[in-house]
């Protein structure tokens, strides 16, 4: 979304996310807002009326400048003013009609860089390389005092403050929030609504401070009948110490979820006693199977590889009643450079006559359809075969929370809700270690950096493949996921900095310092819900893997394309609608019946049968 | 189920073993063998049978099948189960004519056969030799059937299979098709006729010319196909065309629509070129004058021949595209889908269908920005001008997007404007394929792409374009069975049975009734669709459809100051001031339509989108889509058990139904104040409720088939799938600390 109009066109104009563009203004990422006639639901912002700057507490202006021109790939060259505060970028031109503007967080950038050296004009261009898949481009005067910094200079100061020595906006930002959300997910509470502990599996506090695993949480669910001491053993032998612990179980089959690192088996075939007698101890606690799902999400060479290096897989010599499968998902390396490759063919421009091909050789679906085909073979097995699986990559922080989060989901209604997927993020994605600080590279300069990559993005793709697949199974909307994308990059609020709990908790104490995303989500639910949303408690969901079935996310991966610009789900506005319609015909019918009640008391002789038997009781399942 | 065991490719074809030879089947069910007949149409004749026939569960790999009795007759290919039917066969979505297990004779697309092993397609020269062990037919509604031949006696195995060769493939004449010996009652209510206007009558065109407030000449002259074999009975021309007899009507501008501005849309067919080339000039200048003359003196042409695909590309397109879904069994589908995009590109369908759109919309553009006339033309002026001027129709005009005003613009310009509907298809499976091409699903499909962007616009579903895309091959219906009127008159003239009593008369596809009963028929109403708020509730009468043409865009944007009053001042100079351009400009590079379409859809996408006004679509690459619902509806690997768009349709039309019901019990309780009973007709009201406990499959209404279980999907031959032969695929996961600072 580049362009944002006054007043009138405000509708039709300003739906920078998928949705509709009148949705509050609360702390959002989209760059849109210039708009007079902003929502006020939060006292985010003071009016943020024409030439006032929205800020959000704490956010300071550091600089600006006028006579900025934005080559807009679009609509051509902008000329306006841009202003640098510590936490966004913003852009406004004014002349033109409608009013044009740009606002978006720094920490979604991920490179800013002066190109080619300044003009006979004294113009320099600089390119600003987004993280949500867009690129801008300015062009500005180079300040004539060679002392002053140009405003940049401070923008790549302000946007990667951690290069710079600075904070995150994130442990400035004050808002106060109706709801707290790092109270969201509570461990305890969310196993013991999975009938947790119970005879087969117990808590244990072998990582109560990290010492087994620092990449791991503190609360790890085991088989009872494995000592910690066992625990500590077994963690030498999976990589990163991450061992086999559980992560769901089925409430009716007891199969369970179990997730981990690969084994350290290396080139000389190393075997580790404790390490099978939990896999065999994680079978005999499901009672229904005797056999036993490894999902090793790599493809079975890249596994084998790894055997040069120490790591490899769980012989089937070793693990009796085991069965291998490999799931074939590629590396972080893969899918960084499929995202980059699908960035260079719908950004700026997308070349129709190839599209298809193009995008087919992104391989960005195809890999999404693998992750999905995983997860559906573990959905499978659980469900289906009532048969517990182990599912692990390398270090089991990448590939495994794509796969176990997404099984989850197809088999638990509650990861379904708005509530139970925070929970399922702060659970599979946060707790247990995804590096979210390195894959994104929150506030650093380093773009090159070979250890970012889109492995969360890819995950929510899936969900959002999910969610097109079954439109009344999923208590939230489109818009859900995209506000999660867009703070995973903003940096305002601290849910996904660091790259454990460990840190999060005891090193950074972001918990302290920071707000958490969800208590901006949690405090105002009516954005993010879809109301299509039927609660079928014990539904499973076999999604269909097929490249037939999935489809580019347009809404997200293209949204700033104005051509390609989603209008308002039709179909949840009718639903609404219908909704409203039918809530005012119900009360009608109920002042009717009321009165027709109070006529029949009084007249009751008079009348033989009552107007009210035709009334048929509307169901409500919604 | 697949074993999960290994990670790699099942990629060997299942072959099928029998288990059961075909005497203990017998044994096994002795007793009424070849009692079971199908349910015959009246008129309906058996020609031939089998039993036993094993026909292949179509979703499942293991190759498994069920027994029962195949039969072919004048109308159909059946097969009848021996199993006992099952209860589940109360469908709510059941056509009345032929059910899953009957493939029209007219719907067949291709018969294979299997020999040892091979698969050949079956000509009429391999009919005599000898019968395959395994039939598949292929249909033109992409279903597939597969049927082993081995069970039954060798003579009725191959009497079955030459029979249906024969009668499936054989080049017939039109009078062998079923619909001449049809004697299904016509429905007694005509509903259909009331609303749908047929475009048969001088009385149809005086209508549709003051709703759209046209100022054209209505010719009667053809009446008796005098003029022209190729020209509709009736028709409307612009009013300054005096010589109508020169070239046999070639050539002549028909009108199509008109603009509330007054320019207007007309289509016409190449004048025959003669030896003297000026002769054909003059007569052309003739002709644009005349079109000229309706609104302005200004008229673009555009040559449809030149700047789009012929039919015979299109043709091609298709034959490669619909391959993609005829799908015989999972490992295929598997295959097929690793190289799914780059194999759907290659096919250029979806080009097809964008380069229509976009001519289309090149159209709208010069009648509702520059208010110029246009005129199209092509060599015989009824396919691709067909398909042009009825989506212009479709975006300009909201009475097209109603159900009764599409079906009376398929009359309009398709039926009464003589769509060689018979060559087109192929009903009669001649051998010149020079002449066959899926024109008017090629339109159907440029319609889906613009209900499925903006779907409130339009009453009618996706599945009532889906049922109109199959009705096309079920030769019951006369709308689809000629190449003209005059070809209609004379056929139905000649085949009366009984001359004396008037021509025969076949029902029309708009008899919807012949086909689904009344609930069934809700499934074509669009849940979303977003009704006209009317201010005056007592116009609402259906067959007076009154036109909400100054509703549909009086926009500040588009509108050029009127110029008429310079223009009337210089008459006598109209040759000089006819602005007579040409079109034809995105010729060669339909990649980059030039910048004022682009203009023209993007000030169009600034504005507030009207439902009600001007429609247009989007056309870049990600916007135009597979027309799901046609084309995987038969493929069992892709259903989605308890999702897919059917979810939330049906969800949205028990939410409508109960506000009806809720609205119904207020105007019960209102019956005091009767006279403000709203009385129109409810026809988009029955809504049926569903069981909301079962959960319908994403081929819902299409194919119900019991779906074998609740099971995911699994695919084979992942890995084929993707071979990442980067050298990133072999780096380590966790980068080493090499950090290089740019």
């Amino acid at each position: 979304m580049e362009e944002s109009g006054s007043v009138d066109s405000v509708e039709s104009l300003c739906s920078s996310t998928t949705t509709r563009s009148d949705r509050s203004s609360g702390p959002r990422v989209s760059d849109t807002e210039l708009r007079s006639k902003a929502k006020a639901v939060e006292k985010v912002y003071k009016d943020p009326s024409k030439d006032e700057l929205p800020l959000l507490p704490e956010e300071l202006v550091q600089d600006s400048a006028k006579d900025v021109t934005y080559i807009c790939p679009f609509i051509g060259p902008v000329r306006g003013s841009l202003t640098v505060t510590n936490y966004r970028l913003f852009f406004r031109c004014t002349d033109r009609e409608p009013v044009f503007g740009l606002d978006l967080p720094l920490g979604g950038l991920s490179r800013v860089e002066k190109i080619g050296a300044a003009s006979s004009r004294g113009d320099v261009s600089y390119g600003v390389v987004c993280k949500d898949m867009r690129n801008l481009r300015f062009v500005h005067k180079e300040p004539e005092n060679s002392l002053k910094k140009s405003v940049f200079e401070v923008l790549m100061k302000f946007a990667f403050p951690v290069s710079n020595n600075m904070s995150l906006f994130a442990f400035e930002y004050k808002q106060v929030f109706p709801e707290n959300g790092w109270k969201v997910y509570d461990p305890l509470a969310e196993y013991k609504r999975q009938g947790l502990p119970n005879e087969s599996w117990r808590i244990s506090k072998v990582n109560d401070h990290y010492e087994l695993c620092d990449s791991y949480p503190a609360t790890l669910f085991v088989p009872v009948t494995i000592t910690d001491e066992e625990l500590r053993r077994v963690s030498s032998f999976r990589a990163k110490g991450r061992i086999p612990v559980l992560s769901w179980i089925h409430p009716e089959s007891q199969a369970a979820v179990v997730r981990a690192s690969q084994t350290m088996v290396g080139q000389n075939g190393r075997r580790c006693k404790e390490d099978e007698k939990l896999l065999q101890a994680i079978m005999d606690a499901n009672a229904q199977s005797h056999k036993l799902f490894i999902f090793d999400a790599r493809p079975s060479v890249n596994a084998a590889a790894n055997k040069m290096k120490g790591g490899g897989f769980e012989s089937e010599d070793a693990y009796q009643n085991a069965e291998l499968v490999f799931l074939d998902i590629h590396n972080i390396h893969v899918m960084r450079e499929s995202l980059r490759k699908l960035k260079d063919v719908v950004y700026p421009n997308i070349e129709e006559s190839h599209w298809l091909s193009n995008l087919e050789s992104t391989h960005w679906l195809e890999h999404i359809k693998l992750i999905l085909a995983g997860a559906l073979r573990i959905a499978d097995k659980v469900e289906s075969g009532k048969t517990s699986v182990v599912v692990h990559c390398s270090d089991g922080w990448d590939r495994t929370p794509q796969l176990t989060s997404l099984a989850l989901i197809m088999l638990d209604s509650h990861y379904r809700t708005i509530r139970g997927f925070q929970i399922l993020l702060e659970k599979e994605w946060l707790s247990f270690g995804h590096r979210f600080q390195q894959r994104v590279g929150h506030g650093d300069k380093n773009h090159t950096d070979a250890d970012r990559s889109p492995i969360f993005l890819q995950f929510i793709d899936c969900v959002w493949q999910m969610t097109r697949q079954f439109p009344a199974a999923f208590e939230f909307n489109e818009y859900f996921l995209i506000t999660i994308l867009d703070h995973l990059y903003s940096c305002l609020f601290g849910t996904f900095l660091c790259n454990s709990e460990q840190q999060r908790l005891k090193e950074v104490r972001v918990r302290m310092r920071t707000v958490s995303l969800w208590s901006f989500v949690n405090s105002q639910l009516e954005e993010f819900v879809n109301p299509l949303y039927v609660h079928y408690p014990s539904h499973v969901l076999f999604p269909t893997v097929g490249i037939r079935h999935l489809q580019l996310w347009v809404s997200y991966y293209i949204r700033w394309n104005p051509r390609m610009r989603p209008q308002v789900h039709p179909v949840h506005q009718r639903y609404k609608e219908l909704l409203a319609k039918r809530a005012e015909l119900q009360k009608r019918v109920e002042e009717l019946q009321r009165e027709a009640a109070n006529r029949m008391a009084s007249s009751s002789s008079e009348r033989a049968g009552s107007p009210t038997r035709s009334i048929t009781p509307v169901q409500t399942f919604v | 189920m697949l074993s999960l065991g290994s990670g790699g490719a099942k990629s060997t074809k299942p072959s099928f073993v029998s288990y059961v030879t075909p005497e203990e089947i017998k044994s096994e069910k002795d007793p009424p063998k070849q009692e079971k007949h199908p349910d015959l149409l009246p008129g309906e004749v058996e020609f031939c049978s089998a039993n036993p026939i094993l026909k292949y569960t179509q979703d499942d790999l293991s190759q498994r099948g069920v027994f029962g009795t195949l039969f072919c007759t004048n109308f159909r290919v059946t097969f009848i189960s021996d199993e006992k039917p099952q209860e589940k066969t109360d469908k709510t979505f059941k056509n009345k004519l032929y059910g899953e297990n009957d493939i029209p004779l007219m719907c067949v697309d291709h018969i294979y056969g299997v020999y040892d092993e091979k698969r050949k397609l079956i000509t009429g020269g391999l009919v005599k030799n000898k019968y395959p062990s395994k039939m598949i037919i292929h249909c033109k509604d992409l279903r597939v059937f597969q049927f082993s031949l081995t069970f039954s006696k060798e003579e009725d195995a191959k009497k079955i299979f030459q029979g249906i060769a024969h009668h499936c493939l054989e080049e017939k004449s039109l009078k062998c098709v079923f619909a001449f010996s049809y004697m299904g009652t016509p429905s007694p209510e005509m509903q259909w006729k009331q609303e749908t206007v047929m475009f048969d009558s001088p009385e149809d065109w005086t209508q549709e010319m003051k709703r759209t407030k046209a100022n054209c000449r209505l010719v009667t002259e053809n009446e008796n196909f005098e003029l022209s074999q190729r020209l509709p009975k009736y028709f409307v021309i612009p009013l300054t065309i005096g010589d109508l007899f020169s070239y046999q009507g070639k050539g002549l501008p028909i009108w199509c629509w008109s603009h509330y501005s007054g320019c207007a849309l007309f289509k016409a067919s190449f004048p025959p070129v003669t030896q003297e080339d000026g002769d054909f000039q003059k007569h052309l200048d003739t002709m644009i004058n005349a079109v000229a003359h309706n609104h302005l003196y200004s008229v673009k042409t555009e040559d449809l021949s030149e700047s789009l695909p012929n039919i015979q590309d299109i043709q091609q397109s298709y034959n490669k595209f619909k391959q993609f879904f005829l799908i015989e069994n999972s490992t295929d589908f598997w295959l097929s889908d690793v190289k799914w995009f780059s194999s759907l590109e290659s096919s250029g369908w979806l080009d097809i269908i964008r380069q229509c759109l976009q001519k289309a919309v090149e159209v709208v553009e010069c009648l509702e920005k520059d208010n110029t006339n246009v005129l199209i033309t092509e060599e015989e002026g009824t396919d691709l001008c067909c398909v042009i001027s009825s989506l212009a129709q479709i975006m300009l005009d909201p009475y097209y997007r109603t159900l009764m005003g599409f079906q009376s613009l398929v009359q309009k310009e398709w039926v009464a404007g003589c769509h060689a509907f018979l060559d087109r298809c192929n009903h009669l499976h001649q051998k010149d394929k020079e002449y066959h091409s899926p024109v008017f699903l090629l339109f159907l499909e440029c319609v889906w792409q613009l209900v499925h962007q903006h779907s409130p616009a339009f009453q009618f579903s996706e599945t009532y374009l889906t049922v109109l895309s199959d009705s096309v091959h079920v030769p019951v219906f006369s709308t689809f069975l000629f190449n003209s009127s005059h070809h209609r008159e004379s056929v139905m003239k000649a085949e009366s049975p009984l001359a004396q009593s008037g021509p025969l008369s076949c029902p029309t596809v708009w008899d919807w009734s012949v086909q689904f009963d009344s609930k069934a028929q809700n499934f074509f109403f669009n849940p979303l669709y977003l009704e006209k708020v009317k201010h005056d509730r007592a116009v609402r009468k259906p067959h007076k459809p009154k036109h909400q043409r100054n509703l549909s865009l009086p926009s500040t944007a588009f509108k050029t100051p009127p110029k008429k009053g310079f223009f009337k001042d210089e008459t006598d100079s109209l040759k000089k001031m006819l602005r007579v351009k040409r079109l034809s400009r995105w010729r060669g590079s339909p990649d980059a339509p030039t910048a004022t379409t682009r203009e023209f859809f993007e000030s169009w996408q600034h504005r507030p989108l009207d439902y009600h006004g001007l429609l247009l679509p989007c056309l870049d690459g990600p916007a135009v889509h597979i027309w799901m619902q046609r084309y995987l509806r038969w493929i069992p690997e892709v259903y989605i058990l308890g999702g897919g768009s059917v979810a939330v349709m049906t969800k949205l039309m028990e939410l409508l139904s109960q506000v009806q019901d809720l609205k119904r019990v207020l105007e019960q309780r209102d019956s005091s104040q009767a006279a403000k009973l709203d009385h129109r007709p409810y026809f988009q009201h029955r809504l049926l409720s569903f069981d909301s406990s079962g959960r319908l499959s994403s081929s819902f209404p299409f194919a119900y088939t019991c779906y074998r279980s609740f099971k995911p999907i699994i695919p084979t031959g992942l890995m084929q799938s993707l071979m990442v032969t980067d050298s990133l695929a072999s780096q380590e996961d966790e980068a080493s600390s090499v950090v290089s600072f740019v």
